[in-house]
């Protein structure tokens, strides 16, 4: 009978976080460990780790393919310890990141294109099988093991906290502004949600020089989307005189909403030849109104965060525009909380676990 | 008070139609405005059966005014040009698609996107400049502005030709600006009916590889043999669907019932297309994850606009491309109707108005 090594077995390097052990989603912490630095291995402190609503959906097996115990957290910031003797990319001392993913086929048509997301046979950061059959894990822990070609360097500019969502968030925005041509002169996009994602579009879309109107539910949002970020205009899309309108108006929209919503009042605003941009992930079906569609010409496309050369790409152009995400910093034993107060939108708009100094704290 | 269909416009004409939802077809006497400086006149000789035809007399779509005269795939020959025009002269064969008017001034009409316009006037059950409702081409003659007249190279039969006017350019359309033609791409064909078997040779003209997918597996045959596809799908068989995973850089799907997507967008490789142009009454399910992990899309297409229909018209007469047809009498129409929601035709029925459309 073959008996599986245990979490802190596995790998010959003891490690530490906190991990939710079944769909209760509760994280407490968990002793583990992760494999020896490879020969293109970065290992690196992890200094501080997003919360994405991605993190929630897995932890509460949203999406129904969940394994426990699981270590979330794919917005990875910190600085490298040791290296591989095959690194040529950083040094120890480098500021680093990983995002979503940390690995993938490497021959591939995706990846020969350096769109190692959209291969078949990429390697999710958390809760997924790696090349030697065990599960990966991800940043609410003491530190990461990944291979070079999955590391970004941050730029010196970029502040640690306020860098790490752009890992996820900001990169699942920064992709499809580019892929789908919305950044040029004079278009105008449209972007649904402002939450953690929604926020950094708007920064990102104002930093190409676009003009940007905010979709949202809440009229309270209003203020911050004009005033602080820079958005040029407001919709608040209960309101059908407003939606109204602004039919026909828009090159593009990104739409951020995790949950599932109707997508024909969207649809409306675009102008004929318009792509809705689907980058939330809503676990229910939406339904498509054809007509529409046909009628404009338009089209509903998704997109899923970007390879690794846009994610680099990404950070720099960030670190140009002082992008930052806005970020509510907590301590590792606040982490249930936070994840009740995001499943409620409570949170200005991403919460950055604080790693380097509290995890430390919780280990017994 | 309203002028009556045979006295708002100074010239007589007759045709077939619908009084009513129950979309039985009749004879009809109506008018045709003067030729005015722009216009083209045409006796029709052939017009096509569309199933939007079928959907306008039935008013599935609630938008239907009666009498209503349908036919948007009219080809004939000239019989009279006004002063101004320049591209047509009497004898030459013409055609009329889906549209006779727009605005020419936004943005669409400029770029030669007339189909796009928001003012787009269709050939028939719209409101023309005049006022008066626009009549299709189950009648003897058309008059239309000259920018919405194709013109039919002899080397294409006019009753095999005509389905190309609205048919042929719904498919062609999206083939190009979706990027759908280029060697060595494999795109999937849903539905074979008037469109989809017209879109299987616009695909193969341009060298790409064609897979068909349809619920019906006796169409495999004619669409490997006599439409030259290159391989075919029941979709309703998981484990043929299965193994056509991610081999697909497009699909064209010309079905207009109810059907699922999922299915559709599984075959697509990354960053691959499904392009809509049949129309469902109620909305498609569409489910998200599919399409954000392989940055994948659903869009939709209609028709083209003119400068395109032209260019497809003139492409199908260099590459012998015309619909597979069965040919009717004006009197059999209703009889074709009822055949038609039944799919029974192979491909497209099309009305031999000049022999067979007689005087009430």
């Amino acid at each position: 009978m073959k008996i599986t090594k245990s979490h802190e077995e596995e790998h010959p390097v003891k490690a530490f976080g906190w991990a939710a052990r079944d769909p209760s989603g509760h994280l407490s912490p968990f002793n583990f460990s992760r494999r020896e630095t490879g020969e293109t291995d970065v290992r690196f402190k992890v200094l501080y780790c997003g919360i994405c609503h991605s993190d929630l959906h897995n932890i509460k097996n949203d999406w129904g393919f969940s394994t426990y115990p699981l270590v979330p957290g794919h917005e990875i910031v910190g600085v490298v310890t040791e290296i591989g003797k095959k690194v040529k990319k950083v040094k120890v001392g480098n500021k680093v990141g990983v995002g979503c993913f940390v690995g993938a086929c490497n021959t591939c048509d995706m990846c020969s294109q350096d769109l190692e997301n959209y291969c078949a046979n990429m390697i999710w950061t958390y809760g997924c099988t790696c090349y030697d059959g065990t599960t990966t894990y991800g940043g609410y822990s003491d530190f990461m093991v990944a291979d070079e070609r999955y590391i970004v360097c941050i730029p010196e500019n970029l502040p640690l906290d306020g860098g790490a969502p752009l890992l996820c968030a900001g990169i699942a925005v920064y992709s499809p502004l580019k892929h789908f041509g919305f950044v040029k002169q004079g278009a105008h996009l449209g972007v649904v949600g402002l939450g953690g994602l929604g926020h950094l579009a708007v920064k990102f879309a104002k930093a190409f020089g676009i003009k940007v109107t905010v979709i949202s539910t809440s009229p309270s949002k209003k203020g911050e989307a004009m005033d602080y970020l820079g958005a040029d205009s407001f919709l608040v899309s209960s309101n059908a005189d407003q939606m109204q309108a602004a039919k026909g108006t828009m090159d593009g929209i990104i739409d951020t909403i995790a949950v599932a919503h109707p997508l024909m009042p969207l649809i409306d605003l675009l102008k004929s030849q318009g792509t809705l941009v689907m980058v939330g992930a809503p676990d229910k079906p939406l339904e498509l109104p054809v007509f529409p569609l046909l009628m404009g010409r338009k089209s509903v496309a998704g997109s899923a965060v970007g390879g690794m050369k846009e994610m680099q790409e990404m950070l720099d152009f960030a670190a140009e525009h002082n992008i930052t995400a806005e970020v509510e910093v907590i301590s590792m034993d606040y982490v249930n909380i936070a994840m009740e107060r995001l499943a409620k939108g409570n949170v200005r708009y991403r919460f950055v676990i604080d790693v380097g100094n509290t995890l430390g704290a919780t280990q017994t | 008070m309203a002028k009556s269909p045979e006295e708002e416009h100074p010239h007589e004409a007759f045709g077939w139609a619908a009084r009513d939802q129950s979309g039985i077809l009749s004879p009809f006497k109506f008018s045709r405005r003067a030729t005015g400086e722009q216009d083209v006149k045409f006796k029709v000789q052939y017009c096509g059966i569309c199933h939007s035809d079928y959907h306008s007399i039935k008013n599935e779509w609630g938008s239907s005014t009666y009498p209503l005269l349908p036919g948007h795939e009219i080809v004939g020959v000239v019989m009279e040009v006004g002063r101004k025009v320049k591209r047509f002269n009497v004898g030459d064969k013409v055609g009329v698609g889906c549209m006779v008017g727009a605005c020419h001034t936004c943005e669409n009409c400029e770029n030669d996107l007339e189909n796009y316009c928001p003012k787009m006037i269709l050939t028939y059950n719209s409101i023309y400049y005049d006022g008066t409702i626009t009549y299709g081409g189950y009648s003897n003659i058309m008059v239309a502005d000259e920018r919405y007249v194709v013109r039919i190279p002899d080397a294409l039969p006019l009753d095999a030709a005509a389905p190309l006017l609205c048919a042929g350019i719904t498919v062609y359309s999206p083939l190009k600006y979706y990027g759908l033609t280029k060697p060595g791409m494999h795109i999937g064909i849903v539905g074979l009916g008037g469109l989809g078997h017209v879109a299987v040779k616009f695909a193969k003209a341009f060298g790409v590889k064609v897979t068909v997918i349809s619920t019906s597996p006796s169409k495999r045959k004619e669409a490997v043999e006599h439409l030259g596809a290159d391989s075919f799908l029941v979709s309703r068989d998981l484990e043929q669907m299965q193994a056509a995973t991610a081999t697909m850089d497009g699909i064209v799907d010309t079905v207009s019932a109810q059907h699922p997507l999922l299915p559709l967008i599984n075959i697509l490789k990354p960053h691959g297309k499904l392009v809509l142009v049949g129309a469902p009454e109620k909305p498609h399910e569409l489910p998200a994850f599919p399409l954000l992990l392989g940055r994948k899309m659903v869009a939709g297409s209609t028709i083209g606009g003119m400068k395109e229909t032209q260019e497809m018209v003139d492409f199908a007469a260099k590459h012998n491309i015309t619909a597979d047809v069965e040919v009717i009498p004006m009197d059999y129409v209703n009889t074709a109707m009822e055949r038609l929601v039944k799919a029974d035709v192979r491909y497209r029925f099309v009305i031999d108005i000049g022999n067979t459309l007689r005087a009430p």
